[in-house]
């Protein structure tokens, strides 16, 4: 999933400062099993701005939606009738979902209330991990199923680097080496022999380094 | 300042606190009757928002009184309700409310004066950080109303 | 013979190569590494200079290289894949190449965290051992990484650094054989201090016969102080700083451990000489340039060929 985490209040109420009446909008996907941006957050964050106003002697009218996806047209049209009695709207989607609220209503202001932060999976109730950069191009079948370019520091292709301690990434002793993991997983699956296969420079055009990137699928668009 | 009785909401999980309360009041203890009881089944039933609900309302302290350590009915309801209030604490001192305002008490069945002892602390505690500062706002408001 | 290099001409006689290196200093202070490349002139065979190391900006290796090779000394670039991408890094190539600079060191280099600049992007776009590739690509196929034809191609005498004391260690024969694989000419070695685990890692390569394939600088580095060991056991990574040593540098009074740290120096390298497929000595005196003559001098490595 997306993971994300919500910004310190403070700049929350930076962005709202000009304006008394807020749409708050969550997202019913992957904020919400990441515990950022749900309807539960969104009723908490807008408890806490509600109050922080008030203490400055000024009100906050918000109005909480969460809409099932934020990244999907049909579901931000449902904001149509609410959208023109608010000044701004903030919204606790990943950076997807508040662009697409930015596209969709061209004359409001849209602000992110969250900071979106990597694909990832949850390693334990209320840890999650980044797993995957989305290059493009998964290689992960030449690394026995953990990811070199998301894991390892350093991304190298051939790792591990000098740097690998007790297992552990240089930089610190709470980072698995990502390269110590494959390997032990090369050897638990008897394919020691390919960790010597060098794997060539990445042609990083399918992944960000080549521009904003598109998919298209002939026989669903429209 | 003197004059200030602060308006306190209490969680009371049932099978510790709450009966505490009942026992503080057959043992005739007196404790600050502006401690609002709420009786919830569990200390874990208690959310975050359902804290911060009450300080937007005007409560000026809030505590969550669930089982000693170990005692959970429900194995661990208690545990998960210090953490939820410690995050609480967290977003009250980031909208500079005070985390100082929320706390866990710990208690069991038996302990009547505990009860009403921590009824008096709590009560003093949040007497001397003053009233809600959201209070000022919902004052006006309801001034206006009037 | 591959290059032009001086390195590659002495390895290639046999003979055993002794490497040093200059940290180039943190401003635009061409003075400071003519001075410590100075005080290298005629007891060491090539001069390291060092790409950022340890992720703080320093003058450019390359530049500082330029400076060495007209003092008539022989520079290795160092190049790390941390702060370039395949572009910039072939492109320093051709310029190092211009300037007569025939040798170069491939590494991935330190994080950035550990750097004086930890919020910048580090770039990775290759790993050490790609750079290898790309480097004996340029040389031996006269080709960009891209595909395109180099006109001159530059001749790089290749190196690349392995740590025989990193984990996994059961990796670290793998790892090297794939360096080799990649095309790498010679390996200058993490400082040994644990000669036990280094003797260990040269069985594993003579046993693939890796050796033969590569030249072997085993690297020394020189401890001031006992307190240098024990920083360099406890907070450097990878490095494998044994007991003992600590022990033997804090058994003698502070005013004589400078003079313990160069003892242990030298007879590192006396018992290296005997070990089969070390070709030469990488001599990396941090900050102390000035006593690399003297332990070259001990150890029995002079008059340079």
């Amino acid at each position: 999933m997306i993971t994300a985490e919500r910004k310190p209040i403070e700049e929350i109420l930076e962005y709202l400062e000009p304006y008394d009446r807020i749409l708050l909008v969550g997202c019913n996907e992957c904020v919400t099993v990441c515990a950022a941006g749900g309807r539960k957050e969104v009723a908490l964050l807008s408890s806490a701005l509600q109050m922080a106003r008030m203490k400055s002697g000024r009100t906050l009218e918000v109005r909480e939606m969460t809409l099932e996806r934020q990244c999907d047209p049909e579901y931000v049209e449902e904001l149509v009738n609410f959208i023109d009695q608010a000044g701004a709207v903030l919204s606790m989607a990943c950076g997807c979902g508040v662009q697409e609220v930015a596209r969709r209503f061209k004359d409001k202001p849209v602000f992110p209330a969250v900071n979106t932060k990597f694909m990832g999976a949850s390693e334990r109730q209320g840890v999650w991990a980044e797993r995957c950069q989305g290059c493009g191009d998964c290689l992960l079948g030449l690394t026995g199923g953990i990811c070199p370019i998301a894991r390892c520091s350093k991304r190298l292709l051939n790792g591990p680097c000098g740097g690998s301690t007790d297992g552990k990434c240089e930089i610190s002793p709470e980072v698995d080496c990502a390269w110590q993991l494959i390997w032990e997983r090369l050897k638990a699956l008897g394919l020691e022999k390919r960790y010597e296969d060098i794997i060539s420079a990445k042609d990083w055009r399918t992944s960000r380094d080549g521009g904003p990137r598109k998919i298209v699928r002939e026989d669903l668009a429209s | 300042m003197d004059h200030f009785s602060p308006v306190i909401v209490a969680f009371c999980c049932h099978y510790c606190a709450y009966t505490a309360a009942d026992m503080a009041g057959s043992m005739r203890l007196s404790y600050p009757s502006n401690v609002k009881i709420i009786r919830v089944p569990c200390s874990g039933k208690v959310s975050a928002l359902h804290i911060m609900r009450a300080f937007q309302k005007g409560a000026d302290g809030v505590y969550v009184a669930g089982c000693l350590e170990g005692d959970c009915h429900f194995k661990d309801g208690n545990i998960k309700a210090a953490k939820r209030v410690a995050y609480v604490k967290k977003m009250l001192d980031e909208i500079g409310i005070g985390g100082e305002r929320v706390e866990v008490i710990r208690m069991s069945a038996g302990m009547g004066e505990r009860f009403a002892q921590s009824a008096k602390d709590f009560t003093e505690r949040i007497r001397k950080l003053g009233p809600n500062p959201v209070r000022a706002v919902l004052n006006q408001r309801e001034s206006a109303g009037a | 013979m591959k290059t032009e290099s001086a390195l590659e001409k002495i390895l290639a006689g046999g003979h055993l190569a002794v490497t040093s290196e200059c940290g180039p200093p943190r401003g635009a202070l061409p003075e400071k590494i003519k001075e410590k490349a100075g005080m290298l002139k005629g007891y060491v065979d090539a001069i390291n200079v060092t790409d950022n190391q340890t992720a703080v900006v320093r003058m450019c290796s390359l530049a500082a290289c330029i400076l060495i090779r007209q003092m008539g000394l022989n520079p290795v670039l160092q190049m790390v894949t941390r702060d370039r991408n395949r572009l910039a890094m072939q492109s320093d190539i051709l310029g190092a190449y211009s300037h007569g600079i025939d040798t170069m060191l491939c590494l991935s280099g330190d994080h950035p965290y550990f750097g004086d600049h930890p919020m910048a992007a580090n770039v990775y776009d290759l790993d050490s051992i790609q750079l290898v590739q790309m480097v004996k690509g340029m040389r031996d196929e006269g080709k960009f990484q891209g595909g395109d034809e180099i006109l001159n191609p530059p001749k790089m005498f290749i190196g690349a650094a392995a740590n025989p004391f990193a984990d996994p260690f059961e990796l670290r024969v793998a790892r090297l054989a794939k360096k080799v694989k990649a095309g790498v000419d010679f390996i200058q070695t993490q400082c040994v201090y644990n000669l036990e685990r280094f003797t260990k890692w040269m069985d594993g390569v003579r046993d693939r016969g890796l050796h033969e394939q590569v030249y072997i600088l085993a690297g020394i580095t020189p401890m001031k102080s006992a307190g240098m060991a024990k920083y360099m056991k406890n907070r450097v990574p990878g490095m494998d700083v044994p007991d003992e040593v600590v022990k033997r540098m804090s058994g003698v009074s502070k005013d004589r451990q400078a003079e313990e740290g160069i003892k242990i120096a030298v007879e590192t390298i006396e018992q290296l000489k005997e070990v089969e497929g070390v070709r030469g000595f990488h001599i990396m005196a941090i900050e102390w340039e000035q006593k690399v003559p003297e332990i070259v001098e001990r150890a029995g490595l002079l008059p340079r060929p």
